[in-house]
């Protein structure tokens, strides 16, 4: 915990130099100064990436007339529980409360806020958007087709880098056209076990259940008598999907779609929970969540620091469980894996942790892009490792489009071939 | 007759410390706040931190009653709010059509008078003819995201709206604690109308406390060793970390075994008090409990 000390919140009365922005604030009161020191505040820690809007200001405020604000824990207390509204902001919070506290009491909040309004640098790169905007702008041009893929006349790209490599993902602009592809091919996503029933109901005509209140609601229309039985029916609902996805160095090739792929599903469904990992698992599901998909990538590729490089599926996954299994894996939560199985680790940790996520969540589903011929002998110790733990085991043959990726999604399992895995495994 | 608010923050660490609630400073502010910005209280934390208890202290300190709702996956309005009582107004539909008596508008008006309106934990908690209450919404993240809907107009103002009645206003706006163990994460409309709280495991120097007030028949010595193995434990590698709540309840466990301080064997053989899981079980017992005991006698002299 934070020490006691005096407040210096609302004893700046002697700072000469004001900022700017303060200075026409003649015959400063000590409230004045505080919630003026507050607005800075959370400027700084918006700044930081808290969500911040002006009730949680106006709840500072009020919170800050309620306690001894010459009590350091109090102020500090006070400010967390109206301004924070997640615990893993809590961190941020707590940082940015001593930094700006320090600097409050050296009088160099200037300093800081001078900083904070400092030019941004220049992006490096075009905006997200101008290449629709471009073509918006010369909508008679013909489209630039796509170029021809290449080839691949070896199959798995068996590149499991031994160095964890950082570096952000760079990815291709989208004309507007593909983004319109994508969602009209996600909308046609039917994963096994989809219209789950739920406790609710919603009024319909043919319906099992007699709804009372509206019987009774529409008897007094005439005059009490009844004449129509209302009637309900149970909603049906997706389950919440959680999809963790590889994006090591043997899966680069396909980060692209991939990531296009979880875009279109995180905005076309509810509760879709997305991880990805490579030898660190990154939560990305506030940034997908991001409407226009070029702001949402370039959102990703700034938290995610591990693209292309090896793979630690086991660790990964320990990671996964320990942390978020609990969280998100409630309401019969159905898994979605996309690997390729090529662990750098020796499948260190692996079975045990496909286990545990497998009792867990009510549906585990393993999408493999990388089998691509019948004949492939699972032979890799990260294969054989999982296999025993998975619902389903899908593949992709060519992982070129999104339609191909909907399709082996939405297509019936192919049981026989589970079992001639297993068997091979 | 309920007591009034507490004043200061002070105050307020007095009430749940009289309620038998050892808090710490952040979470006495925390409550002040709650209840002099009558905002509710929105508690998150790892099962068996003492959410729920805080909310039992509040009714039990401020003398006022506790409406308790445990949520569950399909809770709804009927069984969280309110609920016409469908028999009677039939019976009611019929009496008037007998007595002819069958006027449209007043026949409305009479079936949907109060005395036909059912109330449950929400409607209850703010009903103006019942004296002021303590709502404790428990484990919200149990319910499914609809739910969240229905609270949103009572957690702002204080009020719920009938369609067919009207809207229901608090005399006395009613304390309200919400707790979630983050089985989901709760959507950010909840969070933003309450006081967010992440309420952490205690240190070792709470902990002792908590424990000479929940167990006080043990003695002191053990009591200090059982804390500083519990606090070690929650530094290892385990899925599921052992909570105040099962301090407790190992505590209590240790007594009736009649130990007087921590063996290894006894460690153990009640192991299964302290953590859930097998796999976490199977990693501590043995050579890993008997380090950890040696560790936690020592730190406790």
């Amino acid at each position: 915990m934070v020490e006691q000390g005096k407040s210096s919140f609302c004893e700046q009365k002697e700072a000469k130099k004001l900022h700017p922005f303060a200075q026409d604030l003649s015959g400063i009161t000590a409230k004045g100064l505080l919630s003026l020191n507050i607005l800075n505040f959370a400027r700084l820690l918006r700044r930081a990436g808290l969500p911040l809007g002006p009730a949680d200001m106006l709840a500072a405020q009020d919170a800050m007339t309620r306690i001894d604000i010459g009590t350091r824990t109090q102020v500090h207390t006070a400010l967390r529980t109206t301004m924070v509204h997640r615990h893993e902001h809590q961190d941020m919070f707590d940082q940015a409360f001593r930094l700006y506290w320090r600097a409050a009491e050296n009088n160099e909040v200037l300093e800081i806020l001078d900083k904070l309004a400092g030019p941004k640098p220049p992006p490096e790169k075009a905006p997200p958007g101008t290449r629709r905007l471009a073509e918006a702008l010369a909508a008679q041009k013909e489209k630039p087709t796509p170029p021809e893929q290449a080839r691949e006349e070896i199959d798995a790209v068996l590149t499991v880098s031994d160095r964890e490599r950082l570096q952000e993902m760079d990815f291709e602009a989208m004309s507007a056209a593909e983004i319109n592809d994508a969602k009209r091919e996600v909308t046609k996503l039917h994963l096994p076990l989809d219209a789950r029933r739920t406790r609710r109901r919603r009024p319909d005509q043919t319906g099992p259940q007699i709804d009372l209140r509206a019987t009774i609601r529409a008897s007094l229309r005439s005059g009490g008598e009844i004449l129509a039985l209302a009637r309900t029916r149970r909603v049906t609902k997706p389950p919440p999907l959680v999809v963790l996805c590889d994006i090591s160095g043997s899966m680069s090739r396909y980060a692209q779609i991939l990531l296009h792929f979880l875009h279109a599903v995180a905005n076309d469904r509810d509760r879709v929970h997305t991880f990805l990992f490579g030898t660190r698992l990154s939560n990305i599901t506030r940034q997908l969540r991001h409407r226009d998909p070029e702001m949402a990538f370039q959102l990703v590729s700034q938290i995610v620091p591990d693209w292309s490089g090896g793979t630690r599926i086991g660790e990964a996954l320990a990671a996964f469980n320990q942390q978020w299994s609990r969280r998100v894996l409630g309401q019969g939560a159905v898994v979605l894996l996309v690997t390729d199985g090529l662990d750098r680790d020796g499948a260190a940790g692996l079975s045990e942790n496909m286990e545990r996520l497998h009792k867990s969540c009510s549906r585990l589903i393993w999408l493999n892009p990388l089998l691509r011929w019948e004949g492939f002998e699972p032979k890799s110790q990260g294969i054989r490792a999982m296999l025993p733990h998975v619902d389903e085991f899908r593949t992709v043959h060519n992982l070129a489009s999104l339609r191909a990726l909907v399709a082996s999604l939405s297509a019936p399992p192919d049981l026989r071939a589970m079992d001639r895995w297993r068997l091979a495994a | 007759m309920p007591s009034a608010l507490p004043a200061t923050v002070a105050d307020t660490a007095a009430l749940l410390e009289a309620g038998g609630y050892v808090a710490d400073t952040a979470l006495a502010t925390t409550v002040h706040l709650a209840m002099a910005m009558d905002r509710p209280l929105f508690l998150e934390g790892e099962p068996g931190t003492g959410k729920t208890e805080i909310a039992k202290v509040l009714a039990a300190g401020l003398d006022r009653r506790l409406v308790r709702l445990q949520c569950y996956d399909g809770l709804d309005l009927a069984a969280a709010a309110y609920e016409w009582d469908h028999a009677r107004q039939l019976m009611a539909i019929r009496i008037a059509e007998a007595t002819g008596a069958a006027d449209r508008t007043a026949l409305s008006s009479d079936i949907y008078a109060r005395e036909y309106l059912r109330a449950r934990p929400l409607l209850s908690a703010i009903d103006p003819d019942l004296p002021p209450a303590v709502l404790l919404i428990d484990e919200l993240d149990r319910a499914d995201e609809p739910f969240e809907a229905f609270l949103l107009e009572l957690l702002a103002d204080f009020q719920i709206t009938v369609p067919e009645y009207g809207t229901i206003h608090a005399k006395t706006k009613p304390v309200v604690v919400l707790t979630s163990n983050r089985t989901r994460e709760v959507h950010d409309a909840i969070r933003r109308r309450c006081l967010y709280h992440w309420v952490a495991y205690p240190d070792a120097r709470r902990e002792r406390l908590i424990l000479a007030r929940k167990a006080p028949q043990v003695q002191p010595k053990l009591a200090a060793e059982i804390v500083a193995f519990v606090q070690r434990l929650r530094g290892q590698d385990l899925f599921k970390l052992p909570g105040v709540a099962e301090s407790i309840d190992w505590a209590g466990a240790l007594m009736h075994l009649n130990q007087t301080e921590l063996s290894p064997g006894a460690v153990d053989e009640t192991l299964g008090v302290l953590l859930k899981y097998q796999d976490d079980i199977a990693k501590i017992k043995g050579a890993e409990a008997a380090r950890l005991v040696t560790e936690a006698k020592a730190a406790a002299d």
